[in-house]
């Protein structure tokens, strides 16, 4: 009976220290949209994230207001017109590193490639984004992914008056500095 | 030994049930650590004008609106005059953002040849979440100047006979994304008038909204109600009526077009209360547009990579 109640607590022990959890609360995600007429670009340094150094499971959220454009009526007719932010504030993306038992986490640059769930305006649909993550220092993660998608898999609809200013297709980078927690 | 049994499969299950706490809950985990946030209200109205008169929405830091207002004549003015369109009025602004809610404007009407100089601050802003507001209230102060020659060279004229004043609190809120509605109490001082016995300041509570018809049009109307026992003497031998103008807003990157009918030939607060003398009834309509389009002067800092 003791042996069962220490082995428990020996169990439970090793599950706390293996769960290594990195945070961050100002990652940085930019978008950009290159059409011949106008190059787009929004940053958002505040998105929250977390990687589990267990399972190379990774998560992130937004809030779509958050994004700031170079010009404010962008930045309006964005979170007005076409992401309705007040109607789906958030954007989210759940999933995880491929492969991540195989890779081994060092100071120079490793290249992952990423598979999750992403949520934008309501929508979610699965992406896979690559880039690569390493190891600042024992507490400290870098990862920096960049993937593409298109407006119209989340039902973002862009007025025919802007159709030639705004590209189908937004390319994403993401950029987090993950501490442990 | 049944004890015993059950006491490893509750073991187990524990340990399963953390396994899972531990793999699936990282977005949960990132909600946990969310700091509440307020959300500002957006897009009350497309432009800083409802129709005519101001709304409470300012031009964001650094950028620059420059605006044409048309009035042509009244509908009832006949085939001759082409229903009005042979007799235009045209006022043209410009405003600016010093900060995303102080803005001061310059503008200059064919209307009475009048100058004008505005000033209007947005000073609580309509918010949900971790702070709460139930609307959004806006401050806007206007000087005119009259540049006419004196209608008497022979009297004695003052320079300050050629003012007049308008000052007014907006307050604005958004019910839903389709849907604003604002009020303006308004007063409109005029240095000179016609005779002794009128007041030289009016008072007027004005009532506007704005109903999202698509994504970039929608449909405004503006009322400004002269307060009633004012001696607000007459224009041209007519008494002075309620102002209502009926617009639509279309929306293309940045201009917005606004298109309108009015009982009003003027196009600022100063002439919407103070000289309105056409009555819709009579068909004294007025057909107008504006144009307004926006200048990024000083862009945003975007955040640095690094």
């Amino acid at each position: 009976m003791k042996k069962l109640i220490l082995m428990t607590l020996i169990i439970l022990a090793s599950q706390l220290i293996h769960a290594q959890k990195y945070m961050t609360q100002n990652g940085i995600i930019t978008f950009y949209s290159k059409t011949p007429m106008e190059d787009i670009e929004a940053v958002n340094n505040q998105v929250s994230s977390v990687f589990d150094g267990d399972n190379g499971g990774i998560a992130a959220s937004l809030l779509m207001k958050a994004f700031t454009f170079e010009k404010a009526l962008m930045q309006e007719h964005f979170n007005e017109k076409y992401i309705e932010s007040d109607k789906f504030p958030k954007s989210t993306f759940k999933g995880s590193i491929e492969n991540f038992e195989k890779l081994k986490l060092s100071s120079s640059a490793t290249n992952i490639t990423v598979k999750g769930q992403l949520t934008i305006h309501g929508v979610t649909k699965e992406i896979v984004a690559s880039g690569t993550m390493s190891k600042v220092d024992e507490n400290t993660l870098k990862a920096q992914f960049t993937f593409s998608i298109l407006l119209s898999d989340y039902q973002v609809k862009i007025p025919s008056t802007v159709k030639d200013n705004i590209s189908e297709s937004i390319k994403i980078t993401t950029n987090f500095t993950y501490k442990k927690v | 030994m049944m004890n015993q049994k059950f006491k490893i499969i509750f073991l187990f299950a524990f340990i399963l049930s953390i396994d899972i706490y531990a793999q699936d809950d990282l977005l949960e985990m990132l909600n946990d650590n969310e700091k509440p946030e307020t959300n500002y209200t957006i897009a009350t109205f497309k432009n800083t004008r409802l129709v005519s008169g101001n709304s409470i929405e300012t031009n964001s830091k650094g950028v620059l609106q420059f605006m044409i207002q048309h009035r042509f004549g009244a509908l009832n003015s006949g085939w001759r005059d082409l229903y009005g369109l042979d007799n235009s009025t045209i006022r043209l602004g410009f405003e600016y953002g010093i900060s995303d809610r102080f803005n001061i404007g310059i503008g200059r009407a064919s209307y009475q040849k009048t100058v004008d100089a505005s000033a209007k601050l947005k000073f609580i802003r309509q918010k949900s979440g971790d702070k709460n507001f139930p609307f959004s209230a806006t401050l806007v102060s206007s000087v005119y100047m009259n540049t006419s020659e004196w209608e008497d060279p022979e009297r004695e004229n003052y320079f300050s006979n050629r003012l007049s004043y308008h000052n007014a609190l907006l307050m604005a809120r958004k019910f839903g994304d389709k849907f604003s509605l604002q009020i303006m109490p308004t007063m409109v001082h005029r240095n000179l008038v016609e005779n002794a016995s009128e007041t030289n300041t009016i008072y007027a509570v004005g009532a506007g909204t704005s109903i999202k018809l698509s994504g970039s049009m929608r449909l405004n109307a503006e009322y400004y109600y002269l307060l009633p026992d004012q001696e607000t003497g007459t224009i041209g031998g007519k008494s002075l009526n309620n102002s209502l103008s009926l617009g639509v807003d279309i929306e293309t990157g940045g201009h917005v077009f606004q298109l309108h009918l009015s009982n009003s030939k003027g196009m600022t607060e100063r002439y919407l209360i103070g000289d309105t003398t056409g009555k819709w009834s009579d068909g004294d309509i007025y057909f107008g547009f504006n144009l307004s389009r926006v200048f990024t002067i000083k862009r945003p800092k975007i955040p640095n990579l690094n």
